[in-house]
């Protein structure tokens, strides 16, 4: 196989490093399979969402307690931070200064932060008025499900600051970058995420 | 064909395009529920209608995911977990939602 | 020491949480039962320091086996805990029907709630620590040798894989010296399960046991699909596996898909018992049939996780003992893949109870029975296998046919539990628990004892006692017959199932039967020890180090017994299904490569041990509320994981001139060998090279 044909679902190295563009194949088939797993560990708790909807228990109601406004912008961090990390593997993949790597994963760090004082903000007003995950089984499935997606933030957001270090002290060898591809998955695989979440969790508990 | 895919402007047009087309779908989710002028089945429906071509877009995009016969394998895995994903989310909602019925 | 540093550094503990402590305070035939385990585990435990001491082999544990990324060891110590495990599960069984056969009207020996830790304990052990981890440690021992690979795709994920098993096997084993376990059985249902019913430590050290159980199985299936997806050695295509290697994949995904729901519901009980959540509680909108639903979501593939490998294993065993090659690769290749899809729509069928409607059920009540049309094939595939073939009865050959009759027998009352109204009337009785014995015990236990039979001299490097073999494989086939039908009897009866006490005398003489069929059954365990015993004593006599003992068919049989850590001097090149069949047919299937080339290996790491420990350590916090350890664990495993990711120096090379060594002196002792007709394959004649009949 050359190493121009594309090897796995993902940015593909390509050309730029044949050797990595090689070994990417069955590591990016492997983080794959995890996503996937992931995947359904976070459908099963839309699905846990779906069900415990009705319990409310008495207590607060989405309409009482989503606001859209923080929301749509917590949105819109999460997606730019998505666009930032993707101009951050083109320019790991076509060997630009690692400045610029830096920069972009700088960027695409203090994005996912942002996202998280955003939604740790928006936690602690439900919390503040009396919606906390004790109150019903509504609030219980919500505070999993949300959450959850705001833990893997933390956990990307930790690794792209480990990224950061070893481009520093490494610098970027085959491991760096088949490494840097795969936060690149796990960064978009949230976004997707989200999106279920802001179109599935947020958006219909606000239809009047 | 590699020639082309290896282009970084190219590259990163790509990325922006998901990006705006994102974007815009987001908005029109956001704006639908935010100043309603549909009756609510209708938003909802639209609602995750736009999530689902959002995912496509952000998928193909941003994860790159093609219909390559070199990536096949890779190809299977996701379709087979959409099934594995429908069969349980929809399995949960109807089984629980029949017993519900049933209770009340 | 002021009074409240005590409970912030221990939690929850209390001295009488030890049950020595318990049965000095109050000495009765209960309490001196569980010190007796506790102090047996200690004893062991102690024995085993001391012995490894004694002997100085501290160093070698540690450095060829404990921080070993090799695959082959890893498979070998999955399968030491499997069979520790094996051990104590097999006792509780004891125990279990003792009980009952005594407790005839009076309260019998245990009291109800330790009764209930026992069948508690011995299903999540049998399922979680003994069944995953045995099969778990033969893919990993073979899958690689099969499909011609030097090793797994993610060696180091491999071991941590295997240390997050012995966490969650540790945390099984510690209730039995400090606490108490849970008495929710292997399901753990809430409400019985939440915080309200059940304050103690036991239903956490069942979360954390199960969670770190299924997060190593998940671990290991992402590793063996991609191991087999990418790692073939070259003309290998898909279709040109050994079953074996077929069945690992299918259950490797069922591992990657399966796992989540378990760790799903494990976790929502996790935050309702410690955080005060409501998924499963009584009140204030609490759901607990979703639990049943998120749990059999796990466990109904679960079933084919630890079955589909035996069906793998049963394969290759028919075939090589048949002198045939398999009848009907492609039509078992299909049902395996049907069987690992349909697997997941049927769960609902554990539930059918639950109170949903009557066509719901009937939905699935079809998909069940649809399961057995596959199922049905293979057994047809095996027998036709069979069929004009020359069968020889080694043990590994006995286990399959007795599996034969006995998962067909399991099968037909699986149909009659699949139609929803015969269910609702032996639903919750022994009936229930005759069936699933009846199809694990046959289909998964002997499948692995079969392995285990049929592998060892590829493993060892020398053969198994063939007498103590089919003693050990009658008593588990006879034990099985005499402890598991008369439950169908009395299941039919009426009997409902975890019942510590009956007052029903006419159910004695069964209850009898049983207790003598668990007797034979753990005789059968006794027996397997003799046989290891025996055969080691006798190794000298039966070695096979030319390493194809029963003129096999797939790779793992082209190389020498045991194996070199490298597996293959040059890496097969394959062109059809049964190539080093073909090639002894053809004459020449141990040419050796033409230039011997340095060969690269992972180097040990201490990354997997560290990781484990953490975790139990984290784990055993948790359950009795010492957070400041929780939280210490939890962070060593995060440290060690960014830690290690910086290491670049992680392989070694094995020198050319060393490779050329091994491989002389095996190709050396395989030209001395003497080729041996398979009717002697049994006898000290056989050095592990066939003779060939073209």
């Amino acid at each position: 196989m050359t190493a121009g044909e594309t090897k796995h679902p993902g940015l593909n190295l390509g050309s730029t490093d044949a050797q990595a563009h090689e070994a990417a194949g069955s590591a990016l088939f492997g983080f794959w399979a995890f996503l996937m797993s992931d995947a359904v560990i976070f459908a099963l708790l839309f699905a846990t969402y779906g069900v415990m909807l009705p319990a409310t228990a008495g207590g607060p109601t989405p309409a009482s307690e989503y606001k859209i406004g923080p929301t749509f912008l917590e949105t819109l961090v999460l997606l730019t931070s998505s666009l930032t990390y993707g101009l951050a593997s083109i320019a790991m993949k076509h060997g630009a200064a690692q400045a610029s790597i830096q920069t972009w994963l700088g960027l695409t760090l203090a994005l996912g932060l942002l996202f998280l004082g955003l939604e740790l903000h928006d936690f602690a007003g439900m919390i503040a008025h009396g919606a906390t995950p004790m109150r019903s089984g509504f609030l219980s499935a919500f505070f999993a499900l949300v959450p959850l997606h705001g833990l893997h933030v933390l956990a990307g957001s930790l690794w792209i600051v480990v990224m950061m270090a070893q481009l520093r002290i490494i610098g970027l060898d085959a491991r760096v970058k088949i490494n840097l591809l795969r936060l690149g998955l796990f960064w978009h695989f949230l976004d997707i995420i989200w999106i279920a979440i802001f179109s599935t969790v947020y958006l219909p508990g606000l239809i009047p | 064909m590699s020639e082309r895919r290896d282009d970084p402007r190219r590259e990163a047009r790509g990325y922006v395009l998901g990006y705006a087309a994102a974007l815009l779908l987001t908005s029109v989710a956001f704006a639908l529920v935010r100043w309603p002028v549909l009756a609510s089945t209708a938003t909802y429906a639209l609602v995750l209608a736009l999530a689902l071509i959002q995912i496509v877009v952000q998928f193909r995009c941003f994860l790159h995911i093609g219909l390559k016969r070199s990536t096949r394998d890779d190809l299977q895995l996701i379709l087979f977990s959409s099934l594995i994903i429908a069969l349980m989310v929809g399995g949960t909602l109807v089984i629980l939602f029949n017993l519900r019925m049933r209770m009340m | 020491m002021s009074a409240p540093l005590l409970p912030a550094l221990l939690g929850r503990f209390r001295w009488d949480a030890l049950p020595f402590v318990r049965a000095w305070e109050n000495p009765n035939a209960n309490e001196l039962i569980a010190a007796g385990a506790g102090a047996l585990v200690v004893a062991g435990a102690l024995f085993m320091v001391v012995l490894i001491t004694r002997l100085g082999r501290w160093r070698w544990l540690w450095t060829e086996w404990l921080t070993s990324l090799d695959h082959k060891k890893i498979g070998i110590m999955y399968i030491v805990i499997a069979l520790v495990m094996l051990a104590r599960a097999l006792i509780e069984a004891n125990l279990m029907r003792l009980q009952q056969a005594v407790a005839i009207g009076n309260p019998g020996l245990v009291a109800p709630e330790h009764f209930a830790e026992l069948f508690s304990t011995h299903g999540s052990i049998m399922i979680f620590f003994m069944a995953m981890p045995f099969l778990t440690g033969l893919i990993n021992y073979l899958v690689p040798l099969q499909i011609g690979a030097r090793d797994v795709a993610y060696p180091l994920l491999n071991a941590i894989g295997l240390w997050l098993t012995a966490a969650g096997a540790g945390l099984m084993m510690a209730p039995l010296v400090i606490g108490r376990f849970s008495t929710g059985g292997w399901s753990g249902y809430p409400p019985f399960t939440e915080i309200g019913f059940n304050p103690g430590v036991g239903p956490d050290y069942w979360i954390w046991a199960i969670t770190l159980g299924s997060i190593a199985s998940t671990l290991a299936g992402i590793n063996i699909a991609v191991t087999i997806y990418k790692m073939r050695c070259p003309g290998m295509t898909l279709m040109r596996m050994p079953l074996f290697a077929w069945t690992s994949l299918c259950t490797a995904i069922l591992m990657i898909f399966a796992m989540p729901p378990l760790t799903v519901a494990t976790a929502l009980l996790a935050l309702d018992r410690y955080l005060d959540f409501h998924f499963f509680t009584n009140a204030l909108g609490g759901n607990m049939m979703h639990y049943a639903n998120l749990f059999w979501m796990f466990g109904h593939p679960e079933v084919y996780i630890v079955i589909l490998p035996a069906f793998g294993i049963y394969s290759e065993v028919v075939s090589t003992f048949s002198s045939k090659e398999l009848y009907g690769y492609n039509s078992l290749v299909i049902a395996t893949m049907a069987i690992a899809v349909l697997s997941f729509t049927v769960w609902l069928h554990h539930f059918f109870t639950m109170g949903q409607s009557p066509s719901l059920n009937a939905v699935f009540g079809i998909a069940t029975m649809a399961i057995g049309v596959p199922t049905g094939v293979k057994i047809y595939n095996w027998i036709w296998t069979m069929f004009r073939g020359e069968v020889r009865f080694t043990t590994p050959m006995c286990y399959a046919l007795a599996f034969m009759m006995t998962f067909v027998l399991g099968g037909l009352t699986g149909i009659i539990l699949a139609f929803p109204p015969l269910d609702y009337i032996v639903h919750n009785t022994l009936f229930l628990v005759a069936h699933f014995h009846n199809m694990l015990i046959s289909g998964t236990l002997y499948g692995l004892l079969a392995a285990y039979t049929f592998w060892f001299p590829k493993a060892f490097g020398f053969r198994l006692d063939e007498r103590w073999g089919k003693i050990s494989c009658a008593c588990w086939v006879i034990g099985f017959y005499l402890a598991f039908m008369p439950l169908y009897v009395l299941g039919a009866a009426g009997m409902a199932r975890r019942t510590p006490a009956v007052m029903e005398t006419a159910y004695r003489p069964w209850l009898y039967a049983a207790e003598v069929g668990a007797l034979v059954l753990f005789c059968g365990f006794v027996a397997l020890l003799v046989q290891l015993w025996v055969s080691l004593r006798n190794r000298a006599a039966t070695r096979v180090f030319a390493g194809d003992p029963w003129d096999g068919r797939a790779l793992e049989w082209s190389i020498a017994a045991p194996p070199p850590e490298y597996n293959f001097a040059r890496l097969p090149q394959v062109d059809q299904r049964h190539w080093f069949f073909d090639a002894k047919r053809k004459g020449a299937p141990y040419a050796p490569p033409a230039r011997y080339e340095d060969i690269q290996m992972p180097k040990n790491s201490a990354v997997a041990p560290i990781i484990g420990i953490a975790s139990t350590a984290a784990g055993f916090a948790l359950v009795w509320h010492m957070w400041w350890l929780a939280i210490l664990g939890v962070l060593a495993v995060v440290a060690t994981v960014i830690t290690r990711s910086f290491a670049r120096d992680t392989h070694r090379l094995i020198p050319a001139s060393a490779v050329e060594r091994m491989e002389r002196t095996w190709l050396d002792a395989v030209a001395r060998a003497r080729p041996i007709p398979r009717e002697m394959e049994t006898t000290p004649a056989n050095a592990g090279l066939a003779e060939v009949h073209p």
